[in-house]
């Protein structure tokens, strides 16, 4: 049995009001509901999320980058905060850290859907997803995984369809026209290499192994990888969004959910983009 | 004008596709994009498939890239046997699980070995280094392990007792590296039983078809050095 992660601590808030000096609106606010470490790893996976301060070390973000960096984080967190805790139950089990984009697509889908769970944190940083037990749940190393009785799956795509087909979710999901669900699928298949990939490299090669291990990866790897995910961004732009108002049409579905999580980890190669800034936009604004 | 199919049954996707329309009887126009002459980077075919690749469906107006959204199209258009794509919850997630895990796994393995065994160097002349060579190997060997392990196991195909859609993606992107004259099922009884399982499903003649095209890719003639400029930029990434 995984062991169950700490309580999240007493007292925190989602919204802050003043960031404290040196620290981004984030850091001493845990997310109500999300399975805490202690707050220096959190602060620093906020980082990561994109969601921190990501000045040189040692700098203070200014007022106006402090108010960005609370309207992002405002903005993410108002489109889950109508979502009651119900994330601790026995039964369904998510295996998920929260650093991966597509833990989090499973994380916020589950949440938003009110899907009760068990929320599994297996720690990528502490190599948790190497370790013999989770190997026993996923021998493909890697996160999210879902179990659900004796019955474990993984891959964030499948997992994603598996809760839409048992929680039988709202029909705008994952759309049953023949055409709007093509469409829906089109871009689940493609992102796996035009953006999950390098995206995920990114991460990794940017942040996570210079964490682990201390040493920096050369520029020119990252430069190359930035690359190929601008090259995407284009064609996401002109060929999956256009102009209408989600990927699949008028409504979102969970082609948006995958594409908005791996563009909120690195967000800003993405900002200056006018179909990515207004996806964002609507997902505040569009949910009851 | 009714479904026409845009393939090159080089492709290994395009032979997952070809194969599940004829198998089901669904009737289409078949259009051949040559990839090896660069015909995917037409202004005609991005009119189809923006994304410049291949397979690529067009039904009236529709179009659709992709070869996992193709297949499940098909399956829901056509309303094929149920074991394609079944409507059992964790089957069907058994089938979802593969679909989404071959895209980075065992795909970009079999295209390097592929590319990087034969295709470098009997078409584009261009020899590659033995250590590249080997750690593709090697990351294909890793691939072959987890698809026995983890999603056939002692099953008689992929998701369960019966062929489904994620058979037809994976043994068509094995015989990728088999045309390059990998010995993939040589030392695998178990893939090689389930090989002959899919063939069996399939039918011999059909499976054969598909794979006509792959299997004489090593005998194609050097390419000239106008197609060599036209498809070095795209697969200089298959060297990495």
């Amino acid at each position: 049995m995984w062991p169950p992660p700490p309580a999240p601590e007493p007292g925190s808030s989602p919204l802050s009001t003043e960031s404290p000096e040196n620290s981004c609106c984030c850091e001493n606010s845990g997310l109500p509901g999300l399975m805490t470490t202690p707050s220096e790893t959190r602060s620093s996976r906020m980082r990561v999320l994109g969601l921190g301060w990501r000045g040189p070390t040692g700098t203070e973000p200014g007022p106006g980058a402090q108010a960005a960096y609370r309207l992002r984080f405002r903005t993410c967190w108002l489109w889950l905060v109508g979502v009651p805790d119900t994330c601790l139950s026995m039964g369904l089990e998510l295996y998920l850290d929260l650093l991966s984009a597509s833990c989090r697509a499973v994380y916020i889908f589950a949440r938003k859907n009110n899907i009760p769970f068990d929320f599994q944190f297996v720690d990528l940083l502490k190599g948790h997803h190497h370790s013999k037990e989770y190997i026993k749940i996923n021998p493909l190393k890697k996160v999210p995984s879902l179990k659900d009785g004796k019955f474990v799956l993984s891959e964030s795509v499948a997992i994603l369809f598996y809760l839409c087909r048992k929680y039988s979710t709202p029909s705008h999901w994952y759309p049953p026209d023949l055409h709007t669900r093509a469409r829906v699928d089109e871009f689940m298949a493609w992102q796996h290499t035009a953006i999950q990939m390098p995206m995920s490299r990114i991460l990794w090669i940017k942040m996570l192994i210079p964490m682990i291990t201390g040493e920096e990866v050369p520029d020119e790897k990252v430069e190359q990888m930035l690359a190929e995910v601008k090259n995407s961004m284009q064609l996401f732009e002109e060929k999956f969004l256009q102009d209408k108002m989600f990927i699949s049409g008028d409504h979102i579905s969970l082609a948006d959910v995958v594409a908005l999580v791996e563009m909120m980890q690195r967000g800003q190669e993405l900002e200056g983009r006018p179909g990515t800034g207004r996806r964002t936009q609507h997902f505040s604004v569009s949910q009851p | 004008m009714g479904l026409e199919l845009y393939l090159d049954l080089i492709s290994q996707p395009c032979r997952a596709v070809y194969i599940f329309a004829k198998k089901n009887g669904i009737p289409f126009e078949l259009r051949t994009v040559e990839l090896l002459k660069g015909q995917h980077h037409s202004d005609a075919f991005a009119q189809v498939n923006p994304l410049k690749k291949v397979p690529a469906l067009k039904d009236g107006d529709f179009t659709l890239a992709e070869s996992v959204a193709i297949l499940l199209y098909l399956c829901r258009k056509y309303e094929v046997p149920d074991h394609w794509y079944p409507q059992d919850l964790q089957a069907r997630a058994r089938v979802d699980e593969y679909l989404a895990w071959q895209h980075t796994a065992l795909r970009n393995s079999c295209t390097r070995a592929m590319w990087q065994k034969m295709m470098f160097p009997v078409f584009l002349g261009e020899q590659v280094p033995p250590e590249t060579l080997a750690s593709t190997l090697a990351e294909l060997e890793r691939c072959l392990q987890l698809l026995e392990d983890k999603f056939l196991k002692d099953q008689d195909f992929l998701a369960g007792p019966h062929i489904s859609v994620a058979d037809l993606v994976a043994i068509t992107e094995l015989m990728h590296p088999v045309s390059a004259g990998c010995q993939v099922f040589k030392s695998r009884p178990k893939l090689a039983a389930w090989r002959q399982r899919v063939e069996a499903a399939v039918g011999k003649d059909l499976f054969q078809e598909a794979h006509a095209v792959v299997m004489k890719a090593k005998d194609l003639p050097p390419a000239d050095s106008a197609i060599k400029e036209k498809l070095k930029p795209s697969v200089q990434v298959l060297l990495q």
